[in-house]
């Protein structure tokens, strides 16, 4: 973006609302919005407790491996959707049932059958994440040219490589995008199932904050949670653009 | 000059001296469409043989199920003396839209063929090298598809059949989506690596000037539902000059005569 002959950086616009929200917080208009300059103050002092530390190891474990197993199960499953017709008929429906069902009200169900602790987190991150990246790899299954599968099978592929050759690269634009959206669900997924269920990691220190109106603090783990997304996403966007050459030549 | 041989019905399905590619009794419907009925053909070995004929004659259906991409209904395909169902490495396939893989190279695209048999990298890579070269694309080795305009990039879907060494060649309208210019060089091209290769080809083709351009024998088709209705020999002397062949009084009397034939299925 340029502005009056400038070149304006691409944060700029970030740094706006920053000094926005300085200027309302500062003001002192209400008390859930404290100037942003104390937030940033209790960001570094909120990484320096060991009670942050504990809560993001636990957090990142649950998140890691919840995300892990929607992308293990996640993918196959969009594969199997998008090449097996009575596949999809069978579990279509239910996939985008699931992919805009309001998840946090099935999370308490989870508890019932996962008890409270990490497993119920797993299996939140695990439920946010997943759909969006079936839907993904699906859609970009059904996206390869059938001249590209004749071509691989007149040339005498097997199943395997017909798959690994050629099916997986000819999607991989749509599966790492649906990858990157489960991401971002996935990180709602581990506070939403954090905050429902167990309250540990991120989730208990959210409810301690809000519950004690330390406002600044609230603000900085969500600036940190925020972070951590976009950091996450902007890392599988450097995936995608890798690949990118040829997305749109296909 | 001797005039074009036309076989008629009664001499078509009297066996060529030495077939490569035997159709018996081919008969394919599509959910109610019948797009072959009882088609019997031989492919003489060595001859670039066209199946030629309007939209929805079956021409394609035909070229698949020799492939073995498609199953038919009935009847048999036999190559060298064997029935065949499924695809083998005696037939290569040269596709329509070029069928090639966006994220890999021109090199690695030629020698896919080859990489799917499970052949070693070096080796293959130096036959598909040479294949490039063969084809008029030395120098894009490492290019990818998409920087390649359409002719460059069906000249590497050509490379990737010649590299498997098949003997018979199957390309499927491979001038269809290449411009004219690049298409009457192609063309030419394929004379000369005709005369190199020894190989057998057959040809779909809606283009009758195409068709009699390059081939030894068309086999007209007629359609709904596809059937054999002549096979003609063309009797042109491709070894010259190929623009020649274009003012060539028994080339042009070839095409007019294909195109009277034709002309009833046009609507």
């Amino acid at each position: 973006m340029t502005l009056f002959g400038y070149r304006v950086p691409m944060m700029a616009s970030l740094l706006v609302w920053c000094v926005l929200w300085e200027i309302v917080g500062r003001l002192d208009l209400m008390f859930i919005l404290p100037p942003f300059s104390d937030v940033l103050v209790a960001a570094v002092d909120l990484v320096q407790l060991p009670s942050w530390q504990g809560a993001t190891v636990t957090t990142l474990r649950a998140f890691l491996i919840g995300m892990v197993l929607a992308i293990c199960v996640g993918i196959p499953l969009g594969m199997l959707m998008g090449r097996v017709k009575i596949a999809d008929d069978l579990l279509g429906m239910w996939v985008n049932i699931f992919s805009s069902a309001p998840l946090s009200a099935i999370v308490p169900v989870l508890m019932i059958l996962f008890g409270f602790g990490e497993k119920t987190i797993i299996a939140a991150v695990f439920l946010f994440a997943i759909w969006i990246i079936v839907l993904d790899t699906r859609a970009g299954v059904r996206h390869i040219s059938p001249s590209l599968i004749e071509m691989a099978r007149s040339y005498g592929a097997p199943r395997w490589a017909l798959y690994g050759k050629i099916i997986v690269w000819a999607a991989l634009p749509e599966i790492l995008a649906g990858i990157r959206l489960g991401l971002i669900r996935g990180v709602k997924g581990v506070v939403i199932g954090q905050l429902l269920v167990a309250i540990v990691g991120y989730g208990a220190l959210f409810e301690t904050f809000s519950r004690n109106f330390r406002m600044s603090q609230f603000w900085a783990l969500t600036i940190i949670l925020f972070a951590f997304a976009l950091v996450v996403s902007a890392l599988i966007e450097r995936a995608e653009a890798k690949v990118e050459f040829y997305a749109g030549v296909r | 000059m001797r005039a074009a041989v036309v076989r008629n019905e009664a001499v078509m399905n009297e066996p060529a001296a030495d077939a490569i590619v035997e159709v018996r009794g081919i008969s394919k419907t599509y959910g109610g469409v019948e797009a072959l009925r009882d088609v019997d053909l031989d492919f003489p070995r060595g001859k670039l043989t066209s199946l030629l004929g309007p939209s929805g004659c079956g021409k394609t259906t035909l070229l698949k199920i020799i492939a073995g991409l498609i199953d038919a209904d009935r009847g048999s395909v036999v190559v060298n003396g064997k029935k065949v169902s499924a695809p083998g490495p005696e037939r290569a396939f040269v596709f329509q839209d070029f069928a090639l893989l966006p994220w890999a190279t021109v090199l690695r695209n030629v020698a896919f063929g080859l990489e799917l048999r499970g052949t070693a990298k070096e080796e293959r890579e130096a036959i598909a090298r040479r294949y490039v070269a063969d084809v008029g694309l030395a120098g894009f080795e490492d290019k990818y598809p998409h920087e390649l305009s359409g002719g460059m990039r069906q000249r590497v879907g050509l490379a990737r059949a010649l590299c498997v060494d098949a003997d018979v060649l199957l390309l499927d309208e491979p001038f269809s989506a290449v411009d004219e210019q690049n298409r009457r060089k192609f063309q030419e091209d394929l004379i000369r690596l005709r005369t190199n290769q020894n190989k057998t080809f057959i040809f779909v083709t809606h283009s009758i000037e195409e068709a009699v351009y390059i081939s030894d024998r068309i086999v007209l088709l007629s359609p709904r539902p596809g059937r054999v209705s002549r096979i003609i020999e063309p009797d042109i002397d491709r070894s010259g000059d190929p623009d020649r062949i274009h003012r060539d009084k028994h080339y042009l009397d070839t095409v007019e005569e294909i195109w009277q034939g034709l002309k009833q299925y046009v609507e």
